[in-house]
């Protein structure tokens, strides 16, 4: 089996390292290291330690009775992410690249957030670890997620407002980017996703994969069989590939990321980078992007603030292409009414995020034979999303 | 590696005979509009830039700093495109024969196509290109096209290079050598004068390439003291400001003009 990513870090067409040059050192150093502590086995023992005692690892592969009965096709499994600490499956990839950070005796992380939650988790391992931590956030998802930069301030972590572009996650990537260039030799940049530059999507990947190694441990117990579909919404990609990619290899098990259509997809306001972009370069890594015919990275839009980015991880944009994975979108609307039907059915309110793959899951279960397994990543939980739901609805606390 | 026999090589070899350091300011182009670029590029030549980086606007510019940042934000709101770059740099080669750089992010050169943005360029009159998110590692695409083109691929080197990859852009730079001054990204505050002079002197013995430095750069005296041990200074941040500040006025063209003359000095002017 050919080794994914290569040498260069690319999976097929897509991924690299397109950095400026003062940050090839730094990306050179942490390869080496972390290739090394992939195989090293106190490394890897205090990593599963962790997930186990701080994270509450493993997390329930709950049977959606109630779901599963309303939809009346596939029976559906939820994947618990929800139930990590801090909410969401962002957590596991922190623990991961803490650890990482001080076996590279670095003192300092920084990091981007779009909807708070890898803010949230970067905040949390950097008060266990004893690291100072700065994040920068987009000032319109301040707005959109006041209550997770409150969060992150209470954890000890430096919210820095980014005021350029479209004030979301993109922007609060370019300033961590600048941060990380000019502090490079202290800081260790605690990337959020499978983006950038290699190592990352593929680091990301790794620490994150223990969603899917779990799913297939538990469905196997619990069903005896593998399941027939798998579905995760996608921004950056790190909980679906997370999901995903112990499976990869089993071609029988279908897979589904679902990107975010906003307005819809006709409507130019939305975050479906297979379904209205091209590949192009951003951030370090070549992959699927939403951008005009010169080459600008266009404005993107989602309700759910963690999946309003124009780039995708690019093992996602290898994936798309050999249609080993299959890429559809909810909009807005749709989000929220699975939103709505998620937290009504089997009383679990889901992140904006996670909703999106709910949506999928509401069109495509009934389609299923009630034999079938479907299993969804739930990625996060929705309470930080429960004041902007209010607000749409008119509601003032 | 194959150097183009351009204006870049020329003008360095020119200098080199007469003992001068090259002054490189950057501008943005389009800022505020092409029309302006095209009256400021043959302004700086006369105020005595020895070659001039005309910046590509992108949307997400992760090496530079704020300065730019807004700059390239203001020529993309006055309708700034790559094509509309290589029409103007068209219609400059009438009247200036100054080499041209052009700085620009992958993406916007990926857009048009690597192939065709190298025939394009050259035949508009662009001598060479600084891709700032392009380390060497990514650049066989790239730099394929420029050869078989004859445009200058210009790598940048920094203080945390190492040794092996200062060999490795030596080698594959072609026009010179851009040694990033500090950790950081443009329009920074110029600091550690000591270890900049160390590493240029180092990286200009070993490279038998001209050496400019960049980044951080402001001032006539910054210019002075970086000129004195490297081949080249770059301006950028600073000069952009003074577009910002004084895009508006009648004398804007003058105002920019003033500046480049008073760098242009400092760097003739004789230090060790």
């Amino acid at each position: 089996m050919a080794l994914i990513p290569d040498k260069r870090g690319r999976f097929g067409n897509y991924g690299g390292r397109y950095v400026p040059e003062t940050l090839m050192p730094a990306l050179l150093e942490l390869e080496k290291v972390y290739v090394t502590l992939r195989k090293d086995r106190g490394f890897q023992k205090e990593f599963r330690e962790r997930l186990k005692q701080y994270v509450g690892r493993p997390t329930p592969l709950y049977f959606a009775k109630q779901l599963t009965r309303t939809l009346g096709g596939a029976k559906i499994y939820l994947k618990r992410e929800d139930l990590c600490h801090t909410g969401a499956h962002k957590i596991n990839n922190a623990v991961g690249q803490a650890l990482l950070t001080r076996r590279m005796k670095k003192s300092r992380i920084i990091a981007e957030t779009g909807a708070g939650q890898h803010g949230v988790a970067v905040a949390t391992v950097s008060a266990t670890f004893g690291l100072d931590a700065e994040i920068y956030m987009g000032t319109e998802d301040m707005e959109r997620q006041a209550l997770n930069v409150f969060r992150m301030r209470l954890l000890g972590a430096k919210v820095t407002g980014v005021d350029a572009g479209s004030r979301t996650l993109k922007d609060a990537i370019n300033e961590a980017m600048r941060d990380w260039t000019t502090n490079v030799r202290t800081t260790h940049y605690l990337l959020g996703s499978v983006l950038g530059a290699h190592p990352y999507p593929m680091m990301i990947r790794d620490f994150q994969s223990i969603i899917g190694r779990e799913a297939r441990r538990q469905i196997l117990t619990a069903e005896g069989t593998l399941p027939h579909c798998l579905v995760a919404c996608v921004g950056g990609g790190s909980n679906s590939i997370g999901l995903f990619y112990p499976f990869i290899h089993d071609a029988r098990v279908e897979m589904v990321g679902v990107e975010a259509a906003g307005m819809g997809l006709t409507s130019g306001k939305h975050a479906a980078r297979f379904a209205g972009g091209a590949p192009g370069v951003l951030h370090g890594t070549m992959t699927y992007l939403l951008q005009d015919s010169h080459g600008q990275v266009k404005l993107t839009h989602s309700v759910s603030a963690g999946l309003d980015y124009p780039a995708v991880g690019p093992e996602h944009a290898m994936h798309h292409d050999s249609g080993r994975i299959q890429y559809t979108s909810a909009t807005d609307e749709e989000a929220l009414e699975a939103f709505d039907l998620l937290s009504r059915v089997e009383g679990i309110i889901p992140a904006l995020e996670s909703a999106h793959a709910v949506a999928e899951v509401i069109k495509r279960a009934p389609r299923m034979k009630k034999n079938q397994i479907l299993i969804m990543n739930l990625s996060g939980r929705g309470d930080k999303d429960v004041n902007q739901i209010a607000q749409m609805q008119g509601i003032q606390f | 590696m194959l150097i183009p026999s351009n204006r870049i090589a020329a003008t360095f070899e020119r200098l080199r005979q007469r003992g001068e350091k090259a002054l490189i300011p950057y501008i943005m182009a389009g800022d505020p509009s092409l029309a302006e670029t095209e009256a400021l590029v043959p302004a700086l030549e006369q105020a005595g830039a020895d070659l001039i980086e005309l910046g590509v606007p992108f949307s997400d510019p992760i090496a530079d700093g704020p300065v730019i940042q807004k700059a390239a934000e203001r020529a993309l709101r006055s309708g700034t495109t790559l094509r509309r770059i290589l029409r103007t740099v068209t219609s400059l080669r009438t009247r200036t024969q100054v080499p041209l750089i052009l700085m620009a992010y992958y993406n916007t050169i990926m857009a048009m196509g690597e192939q065709t943005f190298c025939r394009e360029a050259v035949q508009a009159g662009v001598d060479g290109v600084i891709v700032p998110d392009m380390p060497p590692e990514e650049a066989d695409v790239l730099q394929e096209a420029s050869q078989a083109n004859g445009l200058c691929v210009i790598f940048l080197l920094a203080p945390t290079s190492t040794a092996t990859r200062k060999a490795h852009v030596i080698e594959r730079t072609s026009g010179f050598i851009y040694y990033v001054s500090m950790t950081g990204i443009t329009g920074a505050k110029l600091r550690e004068r000591d270890s900049i002079k160390r590493n240029v002197r180092a990286l200009r013995k070993k490279a038998r390439k001209p050496v400019a430095v960049g980044f951080g750069i402001a001032t006539p005296d910054d210019a002075r003291r970086i000129a004195a041990f490297s081949d080249g200074v770059i301006v950028g941040s600073a000069l952009v400001q003074t577009v910002e500040a004084r895009r508006h006025d009648p004398d804007f063209i003058q105002a920019v003009s003033r500046f480049t003359a008073n760098l242009k000095a400092a760097v003739s002017h004789d230090v060790t």
